[in-house]
């Protein structure tokens, strides 16, 4: 038994370790710099290649998704714990759990080919306010629109992590001692009140917790992006706004997955995904960090 | 706590219930905004995918030799492919799952019990694809062999630990502690008593945990594309050959724009997602029927 636990902790170690050794010779004949560069040419001689625009798109479609569900999923959360009737608090909170087994293939598909359009009218006069309001900021100028946006993706993103974030909240909130609760009530608190006294403060380590490992998921999260944001043309000038295409590590990745012929050039794309490692594993090691804190307490 | 000054029973002002209706109000709109895309992309999938499921050809032809201009054909070079790597991912990942568990809630105490969560709390967080990357980096990088459904396996096994630990820990831990007590004051030793008290009272949640974790990996795309090239033909041998899964199915034919083409890939897609909520369903069913009872 203690080898089964033994070999999980291997087997992760194992995974920074390879990652570490395979990517580790493209990156000293890399003749660009890997953190700041945003170009990528893996197989010329020698090979250039950097992250920035790839940790760019990943890091604002991932918060920008996050920032989306988490009201939305703290909300659920609250209906299911403290207004909807125990009779059907039990089949909701299954019927959220369902929309997490949803495969993430079909989130994507149907994300570019039914939603995409849908919200591409409303949006557009939407998109044009932020613009001219905001458009000074990189962020959402635009170039031209493309179909399959950041943004787009972002919405799907938060669809996605909204049943995780959901059901992480709805354990803290399902923990709120009953003294605290009826002490506001005692106060004359209204439903609001008791929840904003009592309900919140307590779950608020939770609520930070889950929306950290929604943002780990969402970072990671690869067919659904990769079949939704349109990948920009070779050479063309890296567009940092939401209303722009983009590729993400994970799509980066996956587009490429058919051409893995050369160490060398895998090197590059196996780089790419060490470094989405070690962001996703330090995300989530917050999340945990924040959580178990809460419990010694 | 800031508004706790107030104690005489003063009627609640009109502002603090409109606040407080509008919380309200607030609440149900979240939940109705939660479950407005789970209602459409199942509407979505059956409007779109039930045409071909009808067809009995879809459940036990190839799409071998069918082109894109051709109407029809069948995914059960895809489903066997899905289920043939999820049994095998299971047979790998379910021992070394519930192996973990049972160490962490029957032996792990200390700095090494610590250690093994921990690393399970990691693995969750692992995105899929630098799971397939992993792989290829030892499958392929290393050993050099080559792209086939065994691979795809493995690194399904790195995405289904972490649920069946999770939830068999869980469920071990609702087993009583008088069972256990009960076994130690007759003399039966430690393994034997989690060998034929613990795992049997627990037997129906960790079931769940493994359907549960089924479902998760059947859906997987990332592994697929790294690992596991599409074929149009039946293939059931995991060392070599090509084979299909559902995902690649799918993934094939997404920029299709013939109509037989696109037909087949929301049928795919229905049909995956058919799979994926029967198993979790099924695995809830199973839960329910057999939980560990705790109360007498």
């Amino acid at each position: 038994m203690r080898g089964a636990g033994l070999a999980v902790v291997l087997l992760v170690a194992l995974v920074g370790i390879f990652l570490t050794w395979k990517a580790v010779p493209s990156l000293l004949h890399n003749k660009a710099p890997f953190l700041t560069s945003r170009v990528w040419s893996p197989d010329t001689n020698p090979p250039r290649f950097g992250i920035a625009a790839l940790l760019w798109t990943t890091v604002i479609s991932s918060i920008v998704a996050m920032l989306l569900a988490v009201p939305v999923a703290v909300g659920v959360a609250l209906f299911i714990t403290q207004y909807a009737p125990k009779r059907l608090a039990t089949p909701v909170a299954y019927v959220v759990d369902l929309l997490a087994a949803v495969p993430s293939i079909i989130f994507g598909l149907w994300g570019i080919a039914v939603l995409g359009p849908v919200l591409a009218a409303p949006n557009s006069g939407l998109r044009q306010g932020i613009e001219n309001s905001l458009g000074w900021i990189p962020l959402f100028s635009s170039t031209g629109v493309s179909a399959g946006n950041v943004f787009l993706a972002s919405i799907v993103l938060a669809i996605m992590i909204l049943p995780i974030v959901t059901a992480l909240s709805r354990e803290v909130f399902l923990q709120v001692p009953r003294a605290n609760i009826e002490a506001a009530q005692a106060l004359g608190a209204t439903k609001w009140e008791t929840i904003r006294m009592a309900v919140l403060p307590f779950g608020r380590p939770g609520v930070i917790s889950a929306s950290m490992l929604g943002l780990g998921r969402a970072l990671g999260e690869t067919i659904a992006v990769t079949i939704i944001l349109s990948t920009p043309n070779i050479g063309a000038p890296f567009d940092p706004s939401l209303w722009a295409g983009g590729e993400t590590f994970a799509s980066k990745i996956a587009n490429a997955a058919g051409e893995f012929d050369t160490p060398q050039k895998t090197g590059a794309y196996i780089s790419a995904g060490l470094v989405l490692f070690v962001v996703t594993f330090a995300v989530n090691a917050v999340a945990r960090v924040v959580i178990s804190r809460r419990k010694e307490v | 706590m800031a508004t706790a000054t107030s104690t005489t029973l003063a009627p609640i002002s009109d502002s603090r219930k409109l606040r407080n209706h509008v919380a309200t109000f607030a609440m149900y709109a979240c939940f109705v905004i939660a479950m407005i895309p789970l209602v459409w992309i199942i509407w979505t999938l059956v409007a779109k995918g039930a045409g071909l499921l009808g067809d009995p050809h879809w459940w036990t032809n190839s799409q071998r030799g069918i082109t894109s201009r051709i109407q029809g054909g069948g995914a059960y070079h895809a489903i066997i492919g899905t289920l043939l790597m999820a049994l095998v991912t299971a047979l790998i990942a379910v021992p070394l799952g519930v192996g973990t568990a049972i160490y962490l809630v029957e032996y792990g105490r200390g700095r090494i019990a610590r250690a093994v969560s921990f690393m399970v709390d990691v693995l969750t967080g692992v995105p899929s694809i630098v799971a397939a990357l992993f792989i290829y980096a030892l499958w392929i990088g290393t050993f050099g062999l080559h792209r086939v459904g065994f691979a795809v396996s493995l690194a399904l096994v790195l995405l289904m630990i972490p649920v069946i630990v999770r939830s068999t820990e869980e469920m071990l831990r609702l087993v009583p502690r008088d069972l256990r007590e009960a076994a130690f004051a007759l003399g039966v030793p430690r393994w034997k008593t989690i060998m034929s008290i613990v795992l049997p009272t627990a037997f129906s949640g960790i079931v769940t945990g493994i359907m549960l974790g089924l479902a998760r990996v059947m859906g997987e795309t990332a592994p697929l594309l790294i690992l596991g090239p599409y074929a149009k033909a039946i293939n059931t041998n995991l060392f070599s050959g090509n084979m299909a899964a559902l995902p690649t199915m799918i993934n094939q034919d997404r920029v299709e724009a013939l109509k037989p083409a696109v037909d087949r890939v929301w049928s795919a897609a229905l049909t995956l997602i058919l799979l994926v909520m029967v198993l979790s369903l099924l695995g809830r069913l199973v839960s329910r029927l057999g939980s560990v009872k705790t109360s007498r």
